[in-house]
C-alpha cells in the first residue's frame, strides 16, 4: 500500500464521522494547548521574577551580620542582629579584588513627621555608592554625596512615597524639595527624591528614607555604637561574584579572628543565589503546571483510543473486507495506526496555535507576559505524536489481528 | 489450475472437535462455471473459506496454480488472495458512504498499481459488469441491491484474478436482481472466460452453472456436468416479458 493511498484512506475514514472525529480531536487539542498555555505563563512569571530581583542591584553581594551568641542556653537575636561589622570592615573590604562599589548600611525604624503628617518607616544611612549599588535613579534634586557624609549633614532623600505620605496625595516629588521634615525628633533637610521603583525583593524601596551614614551613625545610633547592619558590595562583572565572595568571606573572617568558617559571625549573600533560588521554585511550579496539563493530554490520549476500538468494532465487515481483497496485517495496522496519528497531529497544531494564542492574550491584557518557548511547542508536538502511536497501536493491533471469516461474518 | 486433493478440516480439539469437511477431492480448470451446492452445515462454507485462502485446512493439499496454499502462513494467503481472487459476497460488503468508482479501485490500492492504470481498469471491470457510466460517481448506498452486487462483481474482477468466488451472490436479492446478477456471471464466463465457482443453496440457481459439486455432512455426493444450462439473459427478458402481461 503506497503512502498517498494511505493519506487518502485515513482522511476518507475520519471524514466520514467528521463529529465523533473532531470531538476527539478537542481532547487533544485542550491537552496541548493547556501544556503551551500554562508551561508559558510559568516561564513568563519566573522571568519576571528575575528581573525584579535583579532590579535592586546587578553583581550584588550582601554582608549582613551574623546572630547575636550568648553563653549557654540564652535567647538567640536571629541573624542579622549581631554588632559584628563596621565602618572599618567595609573599607577593608573595598580593598578586595574586582569589587567595584561598596556601601554600608544602617537601617531602622523611625518616626518621620512633616508639616502636621508623620509616618513610621525605614530609615537607612548608606554611603554615596548605594544608589550605584542598588540601582537608584533619582527623580528630583540629587543622592547623597561623600562630602554631605563627611561633615555630617543633615540632609534625606526620600522615596516617592514618603512624599506623598508626609505632603498629601497630591504632592509631586519636586514640591518634597528642599522641605524639612523630623526624623526621631531630628530635623533633615530633603535634597532627593528617587525613581518610582515598585516593590521588589526586599520590602518597598519607595518607601525609604536614605540618609548619609556618618549622620546616621552619630545621631541615631548612639555613642559608642559604630556598627552596621549590611554592607552591599558590588562585583565588578557577574563572572568575578563567587571569586569576590569567596575573597570577603576570607577578609572578615581574618579581620574577626575566626579559624572555623562555621563559627562566621556574619553571612555573606550572592545575589546569584537568590535568582537562582526564585528560579528553582518558580520552575517547580511551572512543572506542576505542566504536569496538571499533562494529565488532561493523557485524558485525550485515552479519548483517542477509545474511538479508535469503537471504530474497529464498528468497521469490522470493512476490515473483513479488505483483508478478503488482500490486504496484510501491516496494511490493516498501518491503516488504523495512521488515523489515530493523524488525530493528535491535527489536535496537535490546533492546541498549539491556541495556547499560543492563549498566551498572547494573557501577555497583552498585562497579567504576566507569557513566553511560548520553542522547546515546549517541539515537546508538546512530540507528546501529542507519542500518544497518537501509544493509544492508536492497540486498537490498531486489535484490527490487524482479526480474522478475516469471523470479521466478514460479524454483525 | 485448483486441485483440491484429500482436504480435511477440523475445528477444535478433541473431544469436540468438530469435522466440517472430510476427505474432500476434486478439480476445476480454467475457463469452468462450477456450483458448489449444498444444504447449510454442509461444509460449503468451510469449502468456500479454504477455497478462497481465507483459511487452510486441517490435512489435505490445496494447489492453486501450481502453488501449494494449503502451508501458507497468513501474510502469504493475503497475497494469494490479493493477485489470484476475486470475491462476491452474499451481503455485499462495500464501503459505505463511498463512490462506486472507488470502492472497484479497492483491490488496486492494496496491489499497489500505480494511479493512472486504476480509473481505465475499475471502469473497464465496471462496464465488463454491466454497469454504464452514470453510477460511477455514485455512492454505494444510493443504488439498488442489484446494481450493489454488480459493483461487488466489478470489484471481485478489477485484479485479472484466477478465480472468482460468489458466496450465495443472490442470497438478498429478489428473483428478478439475482437473474441479472446470474447473467452477469455467466456472461464474465462466456465472453472474458473467467473462472467461477458459485456457492448456493437454491437448485435454481446452481442451474445456471456448468458443473454443479453437490456436497453434504462434509463430503461430495455428486459431482456432475451440466449440459444444459439455464441461461440467465433470456430469462430475464421472459421474466420482463409475462411482468407487462
Amino acid at each position: 500500500m503506497r503512502n498517498r493511498d494511505l493519506i487518502d484512506e485515513t482522511y476518507a475514514a475520519l471524514s466520514a464521522n467528521k463529529v465523533r472525529s473532531s470531538l476527539t480531536v478537542l481532547g487533544i487539542v485542550i491537552g496541548i494547548a493547556s501544556v503551551i498555555a500554562l508551561t508559558a505563563i510559568g516561564q513568563g512569571a519566573q522571568s519576571s521574577i528575575q528581573s525584579s530581583i535583579e532590579s535592586i542591584g546587578s553583581n550584588l553581594i550582601e554582608v549582613l551580620p551574623g546572630a547575636t551568641r550568648q553563653i549557654g542556653f540564652g535567647v538567640s537575636g536571629g541573624r542579622g542582629t549581631a554588632r559584628s561589622l563596621t565602618i572599618d570592615d567595609e573599607n577593608a573590604l573595598a580593598q578586595v579584588t574586582n569589587v567595584a562599589e561598596v556601601s554600608g548600611e544602617v537601617s531602622n525604624r523611625y518616626q518621620v513627621a512633616a508639616a502636621g503628617a508623620n509616618t513610621n518607616t525605614t530609615v537607612d544611612g548608606v554611603d554615596a555608592a548605594y544608589a550605584t549599588i542598588r540601582n537608584l535613579t533619582i527623580d528630583q534634586g540629587s543622592f547623597i554625596t561623600d562630602s554631605q557624609s563627611a561633615s555630617l549633614a543633615k540632609v534625606a532623600v526620600v522615596g516617592p512615597t514618603v512624599v506623598t505620605d508626609l505632603f498629601g496625595t497630591n504632592a509631586v516629588a519636586s514640591d518634597a524639595l528642599g522641605q524639612n521634615i523630623r526624623i526621631n525628633n531630628i530635623q533633615f533637610t530633603i535634597v532627593g527624591v528617587t525613581m518610582t521603583k515598585g516593590a521588589s525583593g526586599f520590602g518597598n524601596q519607595d518607601t525609604m528614607i536614605y540618609v548619609p551614614i556618618a549622620t546616621a551613625l552619630q545621631y541615631f545610633a548612639g555613642t559608642g555604637n559604630a556598627y552596621l547592619s549590611t554592607i552591599d558590595i558590588q562585583a565588578t562583572t557577574q563572572s568575578a561574584m563567587t571569586q569576590v565572595q569567596n575573597d570577603v568571606t576570607t577578609l572578615l573572617l581574618s579581620r574577626h579572628n575566626i579559624s572555623d568558617p562555621t563559627k562566621a559571625d556574619f553571612s555573606v549573600l550572592n545575589q546569584a543565589d537568590l535568582v537562582s533560588a526564585a528560579s528553582s521554585v518558580t520552575g517547580t511550579l511551572t512543572s506542576l503546571l505542566a504536569a496538571v496539563a499533562g494529565i488532561s493530554l493523557i485524558v485525550g490520549g485515552i479519548g483517542i483510543m477509545n474511538m479508535m476500538l469503537t471504530t474497529v468494532t464498528e468497521r469490522m465487515r470493512e476490515i473483513g473486507l479488505r483483508k478478503a481483497i488482500g490486504a496484510t496485517k501491516k496494511d490493516i495496522n498501518n491503516q488504523f495506526l495512521a488515523e489515530a496519528i493523524a488525530l493528535t497531529f491535527i489536535g496537535g497544531a490546533i492546541g498549539i496555535a491556541l495556547g499560543w494564542s492563549i498566551s498572547f492574550i494573557v501577555s497583552i491584557t498585562g497579567i504576566v507576559s507569557a513566553q511560548v518557548t520553542f522547546s515546549s511547542v517541539l515537546l508538546a508536538f512530540g507528546v501529542s505524536a507519542t500518544i497518537g502511536i501509544v493509544f492508536g497501536w492497540y486498537p490498531a493491533k486489535r484490527a490487524s489481528n482479526l480474522n478475516p471469516i469471523d470479521a466478514l461474518r460479524y454483525e | 489450475m485448483i486441485e483440491f486433493s484429500h482436504i480435511t478440516k477440523t475445528y477444535g480439539s478433541e473431544p469436540e472437535a468438530y469435522t466440517a469437511l472430510r476427505d474432500v477431492s476434486f478439480s476445476i480448470d480454467e475457463g469452468e462455471f462450477v456450483a458448489i451446492m449444498g444444504p447449510s452445515g454442509s461444509g460449503k462454507s468451510t469449502l468456500m473459506h479454504i477455497l478462497g485462502c481465507l483459511d487452510t485446512p486441517t490435512s489435505g493439499t490445496y494447489t492453486l496454480e501450481d502453488r501449494d496454499v494449503s502451508t501458507m502462513n497468513d501474510d502469504e494467503l493475503a497475497e494469494i488472495r490479493k493477485d489470484k481472487i476475486g470475491f462476491v459476497f452474499q451481503s455485499f460488503n462495500l464501503l459505505p458512504r463511498t463512490t462506486v468508482l472507488r470502492n472497484v479501485m479497492l483491490p488496486l490500492i492494496y496491489a499497489g498499481t500505480p494511479v493512472e492504470e486504476r480509473t481505465a481498469r475499475a471502469v473497464a471491470a465496471l462496464v465488463a459488469s454491466g454497469l454504464t457510466e452514470s453510477h460511477f460517481n455514485h455512492l454505494s448506498n444510493q443504488l439498488s441491491g442489484g446494481q450493489i452486487q454488480r459493483v461487488a462483481i466489478a470489484r471481485a474482477l478489477v485484479n485479472d484474478p484466477s478465480l472468482i468466488l460468489a458466496d450465495e451472490p443472490t442470497g438478498n436479492l429478489d428473483s428478478r436482481t439475482s437473474l441479472i446478477v446470474l447473467g452477469t456471471l455467466q456472461e464474465l464466463n462466456r465472453k472474458h472466460g473467467c473462472t467461477i465457482v458459485l456457492i448456493t443453496h437454491e437448485p435454481d440457481i446452481a442451474q445456471h452453472a456448468n458443473r454443479i459439486i453437490r456436497i453434504r455432512d462434509g463430503k461430495i455426493v455428486s459431482d456432475e456436468k451440466n449440459t444444459t444450462p439455464r441461461d440467465a439473459t433470456r430469462e430475464t427478458k421472459l421474466y420482463e416479458e409475462t411482468a407487462h402481461v
